[in-house]
């Protein structure tokens, strides 16, 4: 009796001691990293509002296997950019590929921005030239000065 | 019965909405006071039959009457009592009724809030928002009646989504619809203007509080949005820039740069047809949000169920509003006259830089999410813009404004130079970038984006305390420092403490993706979880499985977490349920995956998240709202027009 | 009425008119991008007999049409009499890719509504769907004499698509 109790003990302690350091999901890590970074530049096909990193569709499972092989293969991201690309079109790249059809993307913001500012400051200046207001004599500055005192700078 | 009170209240306030606008906008031209005096009235019945209507659609929902075709596609009589209530804008039809009513809310704060105003004014601005107010009411008639009811009454309703089922339906969407609906005030303030010809400084006065009041409900309906997605999503992230996301973030940027220009229209009598292009552009926004989610043109999470006829209508009644408001733009734009000069260095350049920044910002941002549909359109194929190319993209424009915020306060009106400003703030700007660039020292590898953001954020910090500084000094009694003084540097450390969160959460959140047995423990960013054990859970209409996780740090149990992952009833795609523990400088943040076949002792993927600061990006935007708020309760506001009470603090905000 | 001021009309409208197309689209259909280009070159086992394979070189000279199904896609028995009838007539060869599927419930599947196909072949892990750009099933691609895809049917084949698109091709094709 003694003894199966002892033996029973003894059990449970090994297997306590089995429960430890959780093991990462991935096979290996740092393959994983990579294909997650990768599939987080990439739109799963079937919930298009998500990335292909974190969709949990059935298809982007079975993508990210793929992504994990070619990953484990040593390809380059171009790579394993242009085996996505070429079986599904540029639609499954999050970031748009710089060519002609989306240089207004890329650059339209930064090409508004400068003209923008180019006008801000031609506007200015071409005001300022405009605009020379007579000076105030010295009955109409005593009148402001009294009227600024009065209300603050701030009305 | 109650339904039918509903429908009906509708289609009388189709009425009331169609003579208001009509009476007021033809009441204002010929100046007929009778006509005029319905205005505020008028928007008082609206309301009220605004809420009846909604009163009844609730009770509809409440009661579980199925015969109702709307409630029955999202309702359930095992949906807990709050979402009964709160499904009513769960869906498209009912998310309209609240629009509307919003909208009626709004004209009743006009009608309320406006004693100062002359009347010819506010029966013109209440005229506007009530013909907005008949397109909606036509939309909602025709297209998109939530008091259809059911030939067939079904026994039980299909059930509310299941992502939906969260306190965050309770406040989200009203809070955002607020703002969104609050952008056509300030609208109908620049129409009114611009059917008046009146485009003075009191003009801009009477418009900065309502600008800014729905500048605030769009901060804090974002920031709910976003938090909501962080916690209920279960993978950490808070902000996607999908396309729905992005239709509130456009008129929230161009409602920043609305204040802003107000500000400078208010007291420079400056950018007048800026600010009238800003309030129309703003409210545009909101509307073009409006065509983005329901017409099915863009793949959005958000979308509601679409129909090609409800897009066709939202974009007819697109054309006519902003088609309208531009035309009439055009029109009376001569009449619209800027005055007054001012030097490449001053206070008004650096509000003007800001406003192009935020604006090109927005631009950026549009682009973005027309894209696709305008290559398609094109037939040139079919593209995807995601979060990459708006991190790209939006994060170098939006720097240089955290720069130039705080050092507009201290320019001076008009002129100022170069050297005067670099005497003032030389000193604040060594110190932040020497902080900035030490921080991140503190919280990890040392990364020059962090670096910089951080001294940006050390940049508003100091500058707003020195200007506070140098006010507080300045004055014998800080009580007259107006509201509006501590409000915008309140909003501007706001910004600042955001940035903080993003930055911090970009640069050094951790994450392990594990396996875990009970038992079994996982270590990030310092703290230990341990997984105690899992067990089955019934709910009202769900059953889930629990865990229990033990939080560890430096070998003391703080707490346990119970993240969950349920399988409701009505839905086949499981739900994941975390387990935060929030505090001041980080969240840790465990979700229960799937469990694991694959071995003889049941295992379960378990992602564990460690997420430095990231609630200051909510905190943050909290802190902005309350600025706004104090801004825009500033007394002058509220000061009649005849009396006009002298203020005698000195350099006061802008 | 300056110029200028009508700048934003004019944006506004053009805005106006993409919107209005892009009613007419439909955001979630990728077209594919092998359109063009050669079939990838598969072989896989038959579902009816698993020991033999089959290879797409086999087709090379003859118009074909590689339809992909499953006993768990709802959306193929929409399209299945309509193959059914086609392959009656005996056009072209139809050749069906189980996709992601057990080889019980394919041949389960057939026999309840009908064998369209030359053949069937499984694509257990899906990865011949994925080299053809399979987002959804059911998916169809028209091959020519030289192994070359010259039309994709995404979603269901329609009495229409047969009518208007598919079967104009394929006569022109088998000249």
């Amino acid at each position: 009796m003694k003894y199966c109790l002892a033996l029973i003990l003894a059990l449970h302690c090994t297997l306590s001691a089995w429960a430890g350091e959780a093991v990462p999901l991935a096979e290996d890590p740092v393959v994983e990293q990579r294909m997650i970074a990768i599939s987080e530049e990439l739109r799963c096909l079937v919930c298009q509002n998500e990335s292909l990193a974190g969709s949990r569709a059935d298809l982007a499972q079975d993508l990210r296997r793929e992504l994990r092989t070619l990953v484990k293969a040593n390809k380059s991201d171009a790579e394993i950019m242009e085996y996505m690309v070429s079986r599904y079109g540029d639609f499954v790249r999050y970031r748009p590929p710089v060519k002609p059809m989306t240089w207004m993307l890329w650059f339209g913001p930064f090409l508004l921005l400068i003209g923008a500012i180019v006008v801000l400051v031609r506007t200015v200046r071409r005001n300022q030239r405009g605009e020379t207001p007579a000076a105030l004599d010295p009955d109409q500055r005593k009148k402001a000065q009294a009227l600024l005192k009065d209300t603050g700078t701030s009305s | 019965m109650i339904p039918e009170i509903g429908h009906f209240a509708l289609i009388l306030a189709l009425f009331v909405a169609l003579a208001l606008g009509t009476l007021g906008v033809i009441g204002g031209q010929q100046g007929r006071a009778d006509w005029m005096a319905l205005a505020r009235p008028g928007a008082q019945a609206l309301w009220l039959l605004a809420v009846i209507s909604f009163g009844c659609l609730t009770y509809a929902f409440f009661t579980n009457d199925f015969s109702v075709s709307y409630v029955a596609q999202h309702s359930n009589t095992k949906l807990p009592d709050i979402y009964r209530i709160a499904g009513v804008w769960g869906g498209h039809e009912g998310s309209l009724l609240l629009w509307f009513v919003m909208l009626c809310t709004w004209m009743m704060a006009v009608s309320l809030f406006s004693r100062q105003l002359p009347d010819v004014m506010v029966s013109r601005v209440l005229a506007v928002l009530a013909l907005v107010a008949v397109g909606f009411l036509l939309f909602m008639l025709i297209t998109s009646n939530p008091f259809l009811r059911l030939a067939e009454i079904p026994a039980e309703g299909r059930d509310l989504n299941p992502l939906l089922q969260d306190p965050g339906l309770v406040f989200h969407p009203p809070m955002l619809y607020m703002g969104y609906v609050g952008m056509a005030v300030p609208f109908a303030f620049s129409i009114a203007a611009l059917l008046n010809g009146r485009l003075d400084a009191a003009w801009a006065r009477w418009t900065r509080p309502w600008a800014t009041a729905a500048w605030i409900c769009l901060t804090i309906g974002i920031a709910m949005g976003s938090w909501w997605a962080y916690y209920e999503l279960g993978w950490g992230g808070w902000w996607f820039w999908d396309p729905v996301e992005n239709a509130s973030f456009l008129p929230w940027l161009v409602g920043s740069a609305l204040i802003h220009s107000l500000a400078v229209t208010e007291k420079r009598g400056l950018f007048r047809s800026w600010t009238i292009m800003l309030s129309i552009i703003g409210f545009s926004l909101s509307l073009l949000g409006t065509f983005l989610v329901r017409s099915g043109v863009l793949t959005s999470v958000h979308a509601f169920a679409t129909d090609p006829k409800r897009g066709v209508f939202i974009l007819l009644f697109l054309a006519a509003v902003v088609g309208g408001s531009l035309t009439l733009f055009a029109a009376r734009s001569g009449k619209v006259r800027s005055g007054g000069a001012f030097s490449l260095i001053s206070r008004e350049t650096f509000l003007l830089v800001n406003n192009v920044l935020l604006t090109t910002a927005a631009a950026a941002v549009l682009l973005g999410t027309l894209y696709p549909l305008i290559i398609d359109a094109l037939n040139l194929g079919k593209l995807s813009v995601g979060p990459p190319y708006f991190n790209a993209v939006f994060a170098p424009i939006m720097l240089p404004v955290l720069f130039f915020m705080v050092v507009g306060s201290f320019a001076r009106w008009k002129n100022d130079s170069v050297a005067e400003l670099a005497k003032k703030l030389g000193p604040v700007a060594a110190v932040s970038v020497l902080l900035g660039c030490s921080a991140p020292l503190l919280a990890g590898p040392w990364s020059w984006l962090v670096a910089l953001a951080l001294s940006l954020v050390f940049w508003i910090v100091l500058t707003s305390f020195q200007h506070i500084y140098r006010q507080l000094k300045g004055t014998s009694n800080w009580r007259v420092i107006p509201l509006a003084y501590w409000g915008m540097h309140l909003a501007h450390i706001g910004i600042a403490i955001c940035v903080v969160g993003i930055t911090m959460v970009k640069g050094y959140e951790t994450e392990k993706d594990v396996r875990m047995a009970v038992g079994d423990t996982v270590e990030v960013g310092g703290y230990t979880f341990r997984l105690k054990g899992i067990s089955e859970v019934p709910g009202p209409n769900y059953t889930a499985d629990r865990g229990v996780v033990e939080l560890i740090k430096n070998g003391k149990v703080l707490r346990t977490l119970e993240p969950e992952k349920r399988t409701y009833f009505s839905s086949t795609m499981p739900m994941t349920e975390t387990a935060i523990d929030s505090n001041l400088t980080r969240d840790v943040y465990v979700a229960l995956g799937e469990r694991l076949e694959d071995s003889a002792t049941p295992a379960w993927a378990m992602r564990v998240y460690h997420k430095p600061f990231v609630t200051w990006i909510w905190y943050g935007s909290l802190l902005m709202a309350v600025g706004g708020a104090l801004a825009a309760l500033d007394r002058r506001y509220r000061r009649k027009a005849a009396a006009t009470a002298p203020t005698h603090a000195k350099g006061v905000a802008a | 009425m300056k110029m200028k001021a009508l700048i934003p009309l004019g944006l506004f409208a053009v805005l106006v008119v993409f919107l209005a197309i892009g009613l007419t689209r439909d955001p979630h259909e990728i077209p594919s991008p092998l359109i063009g280009k050669p079939a990838p070159l598969f072989t896989a086992p038959q579902l009816k007999s698993p020991g033999q394979q089959f290879s797409a070189k086999d087709m090379l000279g003859k118009v074909w049409i590689l339809n992909t199904w499953a006993s768990w896609c709802v959306a193929c028995r929409q399209e299945h009499p309509i193959l059914v009838e086609f392959a009656k007539t005996k056009t072209i060869a139809v050749i069906g890719l189980d996709y992601k599927d057990q080889n019980v419930d394919g041949l389960q599947w057939l026999a309840r509504y009908g064998d369209p196909y030359d053949l069937s072949v499984t694509d257990r892990d899906g990865r011949i769907g994925i080299d053809f750009g399979v987002y959804g099933v059911p998916e169809s691609f028209l091959i020519d004499k030289a192994g070359v895809i010259r039309y994709k049917q995404i979603g269901p084949i329609t009495e229409e698509a047969l009518r208007d698109k598919i079967l104009p091709l394929v006569r022109e094709l088998e000249k």
